[in-house]
């Protein structure tokens, strides 16, 4: 791909060599100059209406405010590392020593305990809200291209999948909580319990909208598609793998597409009540800790989650359109 | 003489609808020998369409049947090969991938990997796509894609060929060009086509003999016109003869005295 032909390159490319200049400095406008307006005026607004909200933690936080806020937990965060390696070191040099006294000794590794900074809680909700996603397009996509292929198998399933579509996932998260205590015993957890719940409560959520478009996709397939797939005598696999599924893949990417965003949501709220680490119990930790900082913290998470919703989103449309055979349809 | 290949008997179809059973064929009868070009012609809706399904497996007939080689016909199989009237190729898949598809599914054990791409390509040489064997539908013309259709269909090797307005949505010279391939290929291969055409001169160009059809509902076959044009025809130099203006005239005749359409 050529750089210069970027869609962010090229009127600035094209301005420099002098080609149409009006029009570049047009879309120079359009691109960059509208956004930053926007986004200019958003903050202006929410500067004057913060200053006039008082709440029983102080000042509702602007802009600086949440900034600060931003840069005093990457502070925390350099300190944790900081921390963290000065406590293997210590553990290190402690078992050295042993096993000089005792060739015998078997040292046990013990991980660092103290509480996960703002970034590991960035980590561990992506960990778990893919976790529940895979785990759930996983099981939508084969019952979609079912149910898409077998009329008589959508009639049997709609039903169902209209009724626990709208199912909030705080409903369910006290359910799944039972199950995964009730059902999941052992001694060495390999997976905690609240990471379990949230992800089952993520997949339960988002199973849907996949099913739902996955489906819709499989009957976009052709009578003349089924027809060549029928003279040709292909098994059901074959036909399944070779017509059905690059036929419903722009649909299943617009099912996958809103699962995920789904699924980030439904995890906020699901970690905020299972207490597993993530950006919910995050923004849970902070209300209940009700500092003056607090507030501000939580706005840092609040446009965090905002921006990692985004770049999930931008994701999928890349994996989207690296799989998809229809170059010449525009996906946004 | 040679023996009966395809054989209809009393072939007749009923779909059903919300206002009752709707009768589009009654009665067709048809024998077809090995080599032979046949031509369904008739007006839009009589129904040619849908002896060609029946023929090709895709629909089943209420009464009657069909026997290819004595044995009767009841689902579709790469042995009645098909090409659709709107090419039908899968369009994620290069014309390569189209024909390796039909390929891999009739030649599944009896062909080593060499002797398929061998084959392969000996078909889209055939009708003259080896130039563009690996762009996909939506890079060639409309013209291409029916090629590619028919290489599809000469790879499965099937015993007959059954062409559904082939060249129906092309233009004057494109299909032109599709048919002098066409015949090209049928002259060497001397393959079993049925063909439906609205078209009157590549009805008489192409076909041994016409089938003419009465117009619908409860369709059948009117009349029966054998082309005794010698082979190889030139279009150029038929298009004076006065035996190929008479075959030409007849099938207009039927079409237009005999079998006028009134409720257009």
């Amino acid at each position: 791909m050529n750089p210069l032909k970027w869609s962010l390159v090229e009127p600035f490319y094209k301005l420099m060599i002098g080609e149409d200049r009006k029009g570049q400095l047009n879309s120079i406008i359009k691109m960059i100059g509208l956004p930053i307006t926007g986004l200019l005026i958003f903050l202006f607004i929410w500067q004057g209406a913060a200053s006039h909200i008082h709440t029983s933690l102080g000042q509702f936080p602007g802009p600086v405010k949440t900034y600060e806020q931003f840069i005093s937990l990457q502070e925390e965060a350099e300190a944790t590392a900081l921390k963290q390696k000065k406590f293997y070191e210590r553990q290190a040099k402690r078992n050295a020593q042993r096993i000089e006294k005792d060739p015998d000794f078997v040292p046990i590794i013990r991980d660092y305990t103290g509480p996960p900074t703002f970034f590991e809680q960035i980590g561990r909700s992506l960990v778990t809200v893919m976790s529940g996603f895979i785990l759930a397009s996983l099981i939508a996509i084969p019952i979609g291209i079912v149910i898409g292929l077998s009329s008589n198998a959508y009639a049997a399933v709609n039903p169902l999948i209209q009724i626990f579509k709208p199912v909030s996932p705080l409903a369910w998260l006290p359910l799944v909580t039972m199950v995964v205590s009730a059902v999941y015993v052992t001694d060495d957890p390999t997976f905690d319990k609240a990471f379990l719940n949230s992800m089952f409560t993520v997949l339960l959520c988002c199973l849907w909208p996949t099913i739902i478009n996955t489906a819709a996709g499989v009957a976009t397939v052709t009578q003349d598609l089924k027809n060549v797939s029928q003279v040709l005598r292909l098994s059901w696999w074959t036909h399944v793998r070779k017509i059905v599924l690059p036929c419903s893949i722009p649909m299943m990417f617009t099912g996958l597409r809103i699962s995920l965003g789904i699924a980030w949501m439904v995890l906020i709220a699901a970690e905020m009540l299972a207490q597993n680490p993530g950006l919910g119990k995050f923004v849970w930790d902070e209300f209940q800790n009700g500092s003056s900082n607090s507030l501000g913290r939580i706005m840092v998470a609040v446009i965090m989650i905002g921006i990692v919703g985004f770049i999930l989103d931008r994701g999928m449309l890349i994996l989207q359109k690296a799989v998809s055979w229809d170059k010449s349809v525009t996906l946004r | 003489m040679s023996e009966v290949h395809l054989e209809l008997t009393n072939v007749g179809i009923e779909f059903p609808t919300p206002k009752g059973p709707f009768r589009v064929l009654e009665k067709v009868n048809l024998k077809i020998e090995q080599g032979e070009f046949i031509s369904l012609i008739g007006h839009s809706g009589c129904g040619k369409s849908t002896v060609l399904n029946i023929v090709a497996g895709l629909y089943e007939a209420t009464e009657g049947g069909v026997l290819l080689d004595g044995r009767e016909v009841n689902e579709p199989g790469p042995e009645r090969a098909v090409v659709f009237q709107n090419h039908s190729l899968l369009p994620w898949l290069t014309a390569y991938e189209n024909v390796e598809l039909a390929v891999d599914q009739v030649f599944k054990k009896s062909k080593t990997a060499s002797e398929k791409k061998e084959w392969i390509e000996h078909n889209l040489k055939l009708v003259h796509m080896d130039h563009a064997m690996h762009k996909r539908p939506d890079e060639i013309s409309g013209g291409m894609k029916q090629r590619v259709g028919i290489a599809r269909a000469l790879a499965m090797q099937p015993k007959i060929m059954l062409m559904d307005e082939p060249f129906g949505a092309l233009d004057a010279l494109t299909r032109a060009h599709l048919q002098d391939s066409l015949m090209e290929i049928q002259k060497d291969l001397n393959n079993t086509v049925i063909m439906i055409t609205h078209d009157v001169d590549e009805a008489v160009l192409l076909s041994d003999r016409i089938v003419m059809m009465t117009n619908g509902p409860a369709a059948s076959i009117g009349e029966i016109l054998k082309v005794d044009l010698p082979q190889p025809r030139d279009r150029l130099a038929l298009a004076d003869d006065p035996t190929y203006n008479h075959y030409r005239s007849e099938v207009l005749r039927f079409l237009y005295e005999k079998q006028r359409k009134v409720n257009h």
